[in-house]
């Protein structure tokens, strides 16, 4: 199986962690990634007011991309981006008068949108296209005892109407993470938001969040919390180093991308799982389980 | 608290503009308060979800203009989610942003951030931030 990749900005720095170890994963399942040429800015947030439709033209270009490079289907890790272009993609779809606009505003671009793509998230394709059974046959290596907190966060399950889960109670990670052999741990705060860019300039609002979400996380058991969106992974992991100055007795904990486990659990080299970008290192833990 | 509501506040461009930005119906909403109950951030406004919208109702403009709160929420969507007469709470709070942003009144300067305080931040953080609180 072939699958067209939009990555977006934060997967070729802050987050190699992310893309090397889904990159991994693929090949393992025997999926051909191609990367699509000449990918722009996604624009990070959806532009919510009714009149900005010049800010759905970085996400629509990058459809436009999808389409040159003959295909109709694009597969995208990073949560923001999901949400981003889903979303522009859904607002022209259902709106031709502003699709018409958008289109005529990219008058120089060779091939006119017509909101024919569709935009899968990586767990969407490995759930419904993959299949966990498939990943299930293909696991070298069990997380075995390794207790995982999944959080979901705010843009893989909301607005409900192009999210990939419930809206409420998402668990398409806590069965992933059982495929892979290891424990979900329940906690109430998985859909809960991390404070995304108030990391920028109101950090304090963010380390309170972290520390909330992840206690709760450690209340349960957890000896890690997998993500799957990088700005959520930055806030949870290198947000912890605000959190333990607030909260003296704040114990860190060690924050994954569920990419990472499931390169692990497929047997990918450790070279794929970049923890050299972590602040919480997560080696020790997944020493103790055997796992590394 | 003392408020005076009256006839030429409701009827303002203010609240036109709101609901023009927002794409929303303001009078749809009967205070049943869910949008505040499920908020991960009150904590940290002084104007909770549910009185920004009876706020943005009577036309309170300078109340919410001023708030701390149309900068604190992160456009997280749970109001959205919840809210049973479904409002887009969020629509409603970006509207106030951008009534002000296009008054070129950014909430953030990015250039005033010092290297230890932009420190590793990623990329898709900056890029959100500029979006949702600058011009």
């Amino acid at each position: 199986m072939k699958i067209s990749y939009y990555p977006g900005c934060t997967l070729k720095n802050n987050a190699k962690n992310f893309e090397d170890s889904t990159l991994c994963s693929l090949n393992k399942l025997g999926i051909q990634v191609e990367e699509l040429p000449r990918w722009n800015c996604c624009g990070t947030v959806f532009s919510l007011a009714t009149d900005d439709l010049i800010h759905h033209l970085a996400p629509l270009r990058n459809l436009i991309r999808v389409k040159e490079s003959n295909s109709d289907k694009v597969m995208t890790l990073c949560a923001m981006c999901y949400n981003t272009l889903k979303r522009a993609n859904e607002r022209v779809k259902s709106d031709p008068e502003s699709l018409d606009k958008i289109n005529e505003f990219m008058y120089r671009e060779k091939v006119k949108y017509k909101g024919d793509v569709k935009i899968l998230h990586l767990l969407e394709l490995l759930r419904d296209e993959i299949k966990f059974e498939t990943i299930a046959q293909q696991v070298v290596k069990p997380l075995k005892g390794l207790k995982v907190a999944n959080y979901y966060g705010c843009l893989l399950v909301r607005p409900k109407e192009i999210g990939l889960d419930d809206v409420e109670n998402p668990t398409i990670l806590e069965t992933l993470t059982t495929v892979l052999g290891a424990v979900p741990i329940d906690f109430p705060y998985k859909t809960e938001c991390c404070g995304a860019y108030q990391t920028v300039d109101k950090p304090d609002i963010v380390a309170e969040r972290t520390y909330q979400i992840l206690t709760s996380a450690q209340s349960q058991g957890a000896d890690i919390v997998a993500v799957s969106c990088p700005l959520c992974a930055f806030n949870l992991d290198h947000r912890q180093q605000h959190t333990v100055k607030k909260y003296p007795e704040f114990k860190h904990i060690p924050i994954l991308y569920f990419t990472q486990l499931l390169a692990i659990a497929l047997g990918c080299p450790e070279e794929a799982l970049r923890f050299d970008l972590h602040y919480v290192d997560p080696k020790p833990v997944l020493k103790e389980k055997g796992l590394i | 608290m003392r408020i005076n509501i009256s006839k030429r506040k409701i009827r303002d461009r203010f609240v036109a503009k709101i609901e023009e930005l927002s794409g929303q119906n303001l009078l749809a909403c009967y205070q049943c308060g869910k949008c505040s109950a499920g908020c991960p951030a009150v904590s940290q406004m002084d104007i909770l979800p549910n009185q920004i919208i009876r706020f943005a109702q009577l036309g309170f403009k300078d109340e919410l203009l001023k708030s701390k709160s149309i900068w604190i929420c992160a456009s997280c969507f749970t109001c959205n989610a919840r809210c049973p007469k479904g409002i887009n709470i969020a629509e409603v709070i970006e509207a106030i942003r951008q009534i002000l942003l296009r008054k070129r009144e950014d909430h953030v300067q990015v250039q005033k951030l010092s290297d230890s305080e932009k420190g590793d931040i990623p990329p898709i953080a900056l890029i959100s931030s500029l979006r949702k609180f600058t011009s």
